[in-house]
């Protein structure tokens, strides 16, 4: 059941230049699965919109959910400055996640960039079966970077084998992360990825060439978080359940879509 | 308990709190936050005589207080709309009101006369969406095509119609009278108002439509004003809609003139406000030992 409700600030701290971790106590974690997202409200009432933030980690033992997010704005900028113990308003459990049970027995190779990487973590946790029994048969984490603020990278090595590409070439492959792939000879057997629109539009041409499964998380501008006001669309190959248009929204049928299904 | 039930056209409302078209789909989505039966009507997004796929996104951005939007009426056709979201909206106790969309007269029309052989309590047409290039807006900022495109659906119509009026005007009251001498049972104020955000770091429109439809608290004085300026010049029943985040504000366009108030963008931000709205106004009712509601409509001169 989405809601709205408060939570608390656990721990609030930058990470790499303007990218924060947010550890934030709420009962939303008991709902949440790899690849949601929360509606997360400044309060600011001049900046009323929810900011749609995905969830990096979910620890249903602490009833807590992790965002790791870029300050971008007059809404982020604020929630970089809220102090543990503050409270904090979400909307929530909101988009439909990744499809874990596609990598069964599979060879899974998680791709992710820039603020595209946190979605990634929880993933991998959950496919490498860190928590629980392990789903794909290995998993494979190719992340790509604008330079050497390789964040996370740490934690994803705990759930698989990371390889890194960056746009400077400081760290790992210097390109992309189907250069990156290439590079280091993985075969993906289905791939998971989360990123910004280049690198989606290069993995859905990789996966269809291929003929991969690939599930991409997609991000557009949003209003209302729960599929309502029809802001944030993405034109599709069949017609959409809502309108008969071609057009799914991305808060609700998505973020995550099967990467054939979607004309980016 | 003070009554709050108003009456608009013969259609009696247990309340005068319902949701602003476009910003609440057909209910579904917002039915898992409040009950739709505590609301005194659903107004469903703008249908068409057939889909439209909308416009390009960007489709909406934040700006100070509120937001714009160029949704451009996205929506699957009345066909559609028929067949699945009146029955749903048909599961509740609220009334239904459907927002009628159109690029050219044979279009509204076409929408009216199927919706008029079905359950819907009302119909609101939208001559004031400043997103779509037809239609739409092109009818509602004259009021000579106000009064044409007014009398041609009340000829055909077999519900009661409001007019949604625009506030991308010179004179709100001029376009009020045509639509009331038209023959309209009741007005809809006010729609968006025209705006554009640039976004500096990208160098471009903050939208892909370039302008949009401003809408949240930011204008509420604006859609005040219009209501009681019209309400001043028309006898039909006014519902009155602009950033309404609280029962306060609804209190305010209730006592500017409106006889029946609806949420609109301020549901993105709190998605249990229609709910809270309806609670807010019994309690103020109660606080101030009013026991009818038309005790404060247009008490304001």
């Amino acid at each position: 059941m989405k809601r709205k409700v408060a939570g608390q600030v656990v721990i609030n701290e930058e990470i790499a230049p303007d990218i924060y971790s947010m550890w934030i106590e709420t009962d939303l974690a008991m709902d949440a699965k790899a690849g949601q997202f929360v509606g997360v409200f400044p309060a600011n009432q001049s900046t009323l919109l929810p900011r749609p933030i995905s969830i990096c980690e979910i620890d249903k033992s602490r009833s807590q959910l992790r965002l790791v997010y870029r300050v971008v704005g007059k809404g982020t900028g604020e929630l970089s400055h809220f102090k543990p113990g503050r409270r904090v308003m979400l909307l929530g459990v909101l988009g439909n996640g990744y499809p874990l049970d596609k990598a069964e027995g599979k060879h899974a190779v998680l791709m992710a960039g820039g603020i595209g990487v946190p979605p990634i973590l929880q993933l991998a946790k959950d496919l490498s079966g860190r928590d629980s029994a392990p789903i794909a048969k290995d998993v494979t984490i190719i992340v790509g970077y604008r330079d050497c603020n390789t964040f996370l990278k740490e934690e994803l090595e705990q759930y698989g084998r990371v390889i890194i590409a960056t746009d400077d070439g400081s760290v790992g492959t210097h390109g992309n992360v189907i250069d990156a792939m290439k590079e280091n000879g993985i075969q993906p057997e289905i791939i998971y990825a989360c990123g910004p629109m280049p690198m989606l539009r290069a993995i859905k041409t990789y996966s269809e060439e291929a003929a991969i499964d690939a599930y991409i998380s997609l991000e557009e501008r949003m209003a209302c978080g729960v599929g309502a006001c029809l802001g944030c669309v993405c034109k599709t190959k069949d017609i959409d359940k809502h309108s008969h248009v071609n057009n799914a929204r991305i808060c609700t049928d998505g973020p995550v879509f099967e990467a054939k299904e979607v004309m980016i | 308990m003070a009554n709050t039930a108003i009456n608009i056209a013969g259609v009696e409302f247990k309340n005068p709190v319902m949701t602003a078209s476009g910003t609440f789909g057909s209910g579904m989505e917002y039915g898992e936050f409040v009950d739709l039966s505590n609301l005194g009507a659903v107004v469903t997004k703008g249908v068409a005589n057939v889909a439209w796929p909308g416009n390009p996104t960007p489709r909406v951005a934040e700006v100070y207080g509120g937001m714009l939007n160029a949704i451009g009426l996205q929506n699957p056709g009345v066909d559609v709309f028929i067949e699945r979201d009146i029955p749903f909206l048909k599961q509740f106790d609220t009334k239904i009101i459907v927002n009628v969309c159109g690029k050219s007269v044979e279009d509204y029309l076409e929408v009216v006369e199927k919706l008029s052989e079905t359950e819907v309590d009302m119909l609101e047409i939208n001559i004031s969406c400043p997103n779509v290039k037809e239609g739409a807006i092109a009818f509602g900022q004259c009021a000579d095509s106000v009064f044409d495109i007014t009398k041609k659906i009340k000829n055909v119509s077999k519900k009661p119609i409001i007019m949604k009026l625009s506030p991308n005007v010179t004179d709100i009251t001029e376009i009020a009278i045509a639509a009331e001498a038209a023959g309209s049972d009741a007005l809809s104020m006010i729609n968006t108002i025209t705006g554009m955000k640039i976004d500096i770091n990208r160098r471009t429109f903050a939208l892909a439509n370039k302008t949009g439809g401003m809408s949240g608290p930011a204008i509420k004085p604006i859609a005040v004003r219009m209501v009681y300026q019209c309400a001043n010049k028309v006898k039909i029943p006014i519902i009155g809609m602009g950033g309404i985040s609280c029962a306060e504000d609804a209190i305010e366009f209730m006592m500017a003139g409106a006889t029946a108030v609806a949420c609109g963008a301020m549901n993105f931000v709190n998605p249990y406000l229609t709910q809270e709205v309806v609670t807010g106004i019994e309690d103020y009712l109660r606080r101030n030992k009013i026991d009818d509601i038309h005790e404060i409509i247009g008490c304001v001169k």
